[in-house]
């Protein structure tokens, strides 16, 4: 005890820390997070993946920023890249092509921007379907999903934003789209394009207004939307997948001091790696190609980013007239229909949770994380929606699909509108009974043990494969979930049955009438006495 | 298979379990929690010469990372981007970012694999606990709103409080019509209700600006097309051009089928048409000769340019606005007038823009077709 109090007296460190406890009281967020517990699995990779790109796209941002001049006066190219050389063109444009072509590093800088909001985008993508699938938006984080999805439409607009920027012949063409779109708006539509444009479509003012909302506005909203779903998590704790010492009232895994943190603090850097080793080999979004804006020319084959493509696909499978003039006015369904089913799917992502719990009437904190077996109907619900969504994304790309398989790019659209409508019915019911059959299949295993491979002749000539009994840690993990029955729809007080809970009762029925219970230990003893 | 259960089993160990379970299911002999598996020790944990070699090769994915940050500065400096020379900014970001990728995935792969390899990987257990406060600090937050109320005389005081509130409302909404002077004063549906077509604007090569003279316009091409006089517009040059950009193609006239009211609209099978597309305002680019038909490559809307560029196929709802034409005395090609109707995506008031003059020709034409 002397001996460590000597040295704390003596060390560098030791010293440093009492001068900023003694200032700070950090010793008090040292030992409150300092050996928190994180469990692992491959899956809790995804957010953290979102989260890293997310500082590699503000790394290189900021970067860019000290180059970029959004502004919309009219120059002449007198840059290094020669086919442009004499090109009229706005200052936006200029200043994107000097970073690609005479600031060493700026290229790399730009490929590491545009790979990392490619990359921030998909992995939230992919985070909010681990989050889905497992049940991990359950309470106490039926909060932190719909701030979770608010970054997820913030990143969106981040990335249009961003996209829109250096004012070339594809980031005016979204631009024109957008245009489109507001003006099909009932009522206000007009006047919002002409507010936004600050006038006539494309104007002067829309580029640098982009680009206050972009660096400034969009980026504040999200960091602090981001901070707060941090803060959840720390708050909630995360959820594990339940398995033998692995309940709802613990949290099994490493602590962040040292292995948690280790192991993050390193994927920060194999995430940042990765983006800048694609950077520096794959070009993305090549400006110098494509011109500077002009609303006359447009290339064949045009596309937005991936994350964009799912709006420009639910545009194009719209078929031909719809469109209805009634009292003088214009009601351009074309337009206002692909809008209600995207607001409306997004608005069902982001309000699942609480429609789940409303079905299933639970109340309870849930902090295990369901294998998507185990809950069907949910995952069957996932994945149609998953279809639905790939349809509408897949649709951006039908010019593409036409030319690169040599079909008609009508026929792609009529096949794409087709999926569209009968995808995610089929998909339901597959991916529902592929879940039931997987969970019989986890209950024979438990009762019968699995397939050892080993083939054994019987006295009497017959052939079996002999099956090994699962050890009780393995078996635990096969029988520790929870079912849910369908809600008896109980009268109220008057003696009826109102319309609310009727409703509720065909959704509970839907949701768990076809149903598998795990393995009770009455039912395995029972089995054991069969054989 | 599928087993069933009373929904009433008695609640065992949750008895003191006071949330709302909803309808979840009661195991009534589920099998006990045998609890964490033994820990299995690692290779580095048993043997000191793989911890050793695991910790050199951490060592080595660090001194990697050192030399691919320095490899970067070294290649910052000698493969600069030397003027006019593509090949150069490829270099340049090819051998930059690799020296950056080294120095950052060495950090990556020796951080993760020290902490794999090398840091302890017992699993820890930490207790979980409610998320919600302890019944002492939720009374003493109420108790805080109560005094705060007493204190302040919220509740009592209603005249103040609801004074307070209407003040709160009303002070943002100044800032709302702050944003009035985004857009001109001019009338939005006016200002994109017109275009710079006038009688008599020649009809030019874009971007060029050259004047299309009838007789240079042989069968089967297309011309993209902008007004003369677009020049003069140099504040809002883009704006409109954005407004006024046409395409025009020459077809046998006996392939041509117009409609009555449309008859004088165009010259010797020349016929002129909006570029923007009536969809969501793509330039409509791509005219396949032999069938007449123009394609959007945004959302592939395709219309027929010989039967008064109705939508045979894609979102679009309306055909293309049409350009009528004529010849002047010198045979350049020349606008009769401005379109009847706006041009480009439909919009709420579009139908008050629609001249009286040729009601027939505008906005029924979907009717007709």
């Amino acid at each position: 005890m002397t001996t460590t109090r000597a040295a704390r007296k003596t060390s560098f460190t030791s010293k440093a820390s009492n001068y900023l406890d003694e200032r700070t009281s950090i010793s008090g967020a040292v030992s409150f997070l300092g050996r928190k517990i994180f469990p692992d699995h491959w899956s809790f990779m995804l957010g953290e993946v979102a989260l890293y790109s997310f500082i590699a796209i503000l790394i290189s941002g900021v970067f860019l920023t000290f180059f970029f001049d959004p502004s919309m006066t009219h120059v002449t190219y007198e840059g290094s890249y020669v086919p442009l050389k004499g090109i009229g063109m706005s200052v936006a444009y200029h200043t994107a092509l000097d970073i690609s072509f005479e600031i060493r590093g700026g290229l790399l800088m730009r490929q590491v921007h545009h790979w990392a909001a490619l990359l921030f985008v998909a992995s939230i993508g992919l985070h909010m379907l681990r989050v889905f699938f497992t049940g991990a938006f359950r309470k106490p984080r039926e909060i932190n999903w719909v701030i979770g999805f608010l970054l997820f439409v913030l990143a969106m607009a981040e990335g249009f934003t961003g996209y829109s920027l250096p004012d070339d012949v594809l980031s005016g063409n979204g631009l024109a789209i957008i245009n489109g779109m507001v003006k099909g708006i009932p009522i206000v539509g007009t006047w919002i394009s002409y507010f936004l444009f600050g006038g006539l479509f494309p104007g002067t003012e829309i580029i640098p207004r982009l680009y206050s909302l972009h660096i400034m506005l969009l980026p504040a909203i999200l960091i602090v939307v981001l901070g707060i779903h941090l803060v959840l998590i720390v708050v909630n704790k995360h959820t594990q997948f339940a398995g033998p010492g692995k309940t709802n009232k613990n949290v099994v895994g490493s602590p962040i001091m040292p292995t948690f943190a280790a192991k993050a603090g390193g994927f920060f850097f194999l995430v940042f790696g990765t983006i800048m080793l694609i950077a520096s080999i794959f070009t993305i979004n090549p400006i110098w190609n494509y011109g500077p804006y002009d609303p006359s020319p447009v290339s064949a084959g045009t596309q937005p980013d991936w994350y964009i493509g799912f709006a420009d696909g639910a545009l194009r499978l719209v078929p031909p007239g719809w469109e209805t003039e009634w009292f003088g006015l214009t009601f351009t369904w074309a337009i206002i229909i692909p809008i209600i089913v995207m607001v409306g799917f997004l608005m069902l992502v982001a309000f699942y949770p609480f429609i789940e719990q409303w079905i299933t009437g639970d109340k309870r904190e849930h902090h295990l994380s369901d294998r998507p077996r185990n809950n069907p109907t949910r995952t069957a619900i996932g994945a149609a929606g998953v279809v639905f969504y790939a349809v509408m994304w897949a649709a951006a790309s039908s010019d593409l699909m036409a030319t690169h398989f040599h079909v008609n790019v009508f026929h792609v659209i009529y096949v794409l509108q087709a999926a569209l409508i009968f995808g995610p019915i089929i998909t339901y019911f597959i991916t529902k009974r592929v879940a039931l059959a997987l969970q019989k299949k986890d209950r024979e295993i438990v009762l019968h043990g699995y397939e050892s491979g080993r083939i054994v002749r019987r006295p009497g000539g017959e052939y079996i494969e002999v099956h090994e009994p699962l050890d009780e840690y393995e078996r635990y993990r096969l029988v520790t979930f929870e079912t849910y029955e369908p809600t008896k729809e109980r009268p109220n007080a008057q003696g009826r049955i109102s319309a609310g809970v009727k409703i509720r009762g065909a959704l509970s029925r839907w949701f768990f009438e076809d149903r598998i219970t795990p393995v009770t230990q009455s039912e395995l003893e029972a089995s054991k006495h069969d054989h | 298979m599928t087993a069933q259960h009373d929904a009433d089993a008695t609640p065992q160990e949750h008895a003191v379990e006071t949330v709302d379970r909803g309808s979840a299911v009661t195991q009534s002999d589920s099998f006990s929690d045998p609890g964490l598996p033994p820990h299995k020790p690692r290779q580095t944990d048993i043997h000191p010469a793989k911890e050793k070699r695991a910790e050199r090769q951490v060592f080595l994915w660090f001194l990697l990372s050192m030399a691919g940050s320095v490899f970067a500065i070294f290649a910052y400096f000698a493969f600069p981007i030397t003027e006019e020379d593509f090949g150069s900014v490829r270099i340049n970001n090819l051998l930059l970012g690799l020296g950056l990728s080294l120095g950052l995935l060495g950090i990556g792969f020796g951080a993760v694999h020290w902490a794999r390899q090398l840091m302890s990987d017992v699993e820890i257990s930490e207790d979980r606990h409610p998320t919600h406060g302890s019944e002492q600090t939720r009374a003493r937050a109420v108790e805080i709103f109560k005094l705060g109320d007493e204190e302040s005389g919220f509740t009592r005081r209603s005249l103040i409080r609801n004074s307070l509130i209407g003040a709160l409302a009303l002070f943002p909404l100044p800032a709302v019509f702050m944003f009035r002077d985004l857009a001109p004063k001019q009338d939005a549906v006016e200002a994109i209700s017109q275009t710079p077509w006038e009688t008599g604007t020649r009809l030019a090569i874009d971007p060029t600006g050259t004047p299309i003279k009838a007789s240079d316009v042989t069968i089967g091409s297309a011309f993209h097309v902008i007004p003369e006089t677009l020049d003069s517009h140099a504040h809002d040059f883009l704006d409109q051009k954005a407004l006024s950009v046409v395409l025009l193609v020459r077809m046998p006239e006996e392939q041509l089928h117009e409609t009555e009211e449309r008859k004088g609209w165009s010259y010797n099978g020349i016929v002129a048409y909006s570029k923007i597309c009536t969809h969501v305002g793509c330039p409509v680019a791509l005219y396949e000769q032999h069938t007449h038909h123009l394609l959007c490559p945004c959302h592939q809307s395709t219309f027929d340019v010989s039967d008064g560029a109705k939508v045979v196929f894609g979102p679009a709802a309306r055909p293309l606005p049409q350009l009528p034409i004529a010849v002047d005395d010198e045979g350049y090609l020349v606008a009769q007038r401005d379109f009847t109707e706006p041009i480009g995506p439909s919009f709420w008031e579009r139908l008050d823009h629609i001249d009286d003059e040729h009601p027939e020709s505008s906005a029924r034409t979907e009717d007709r077709a």
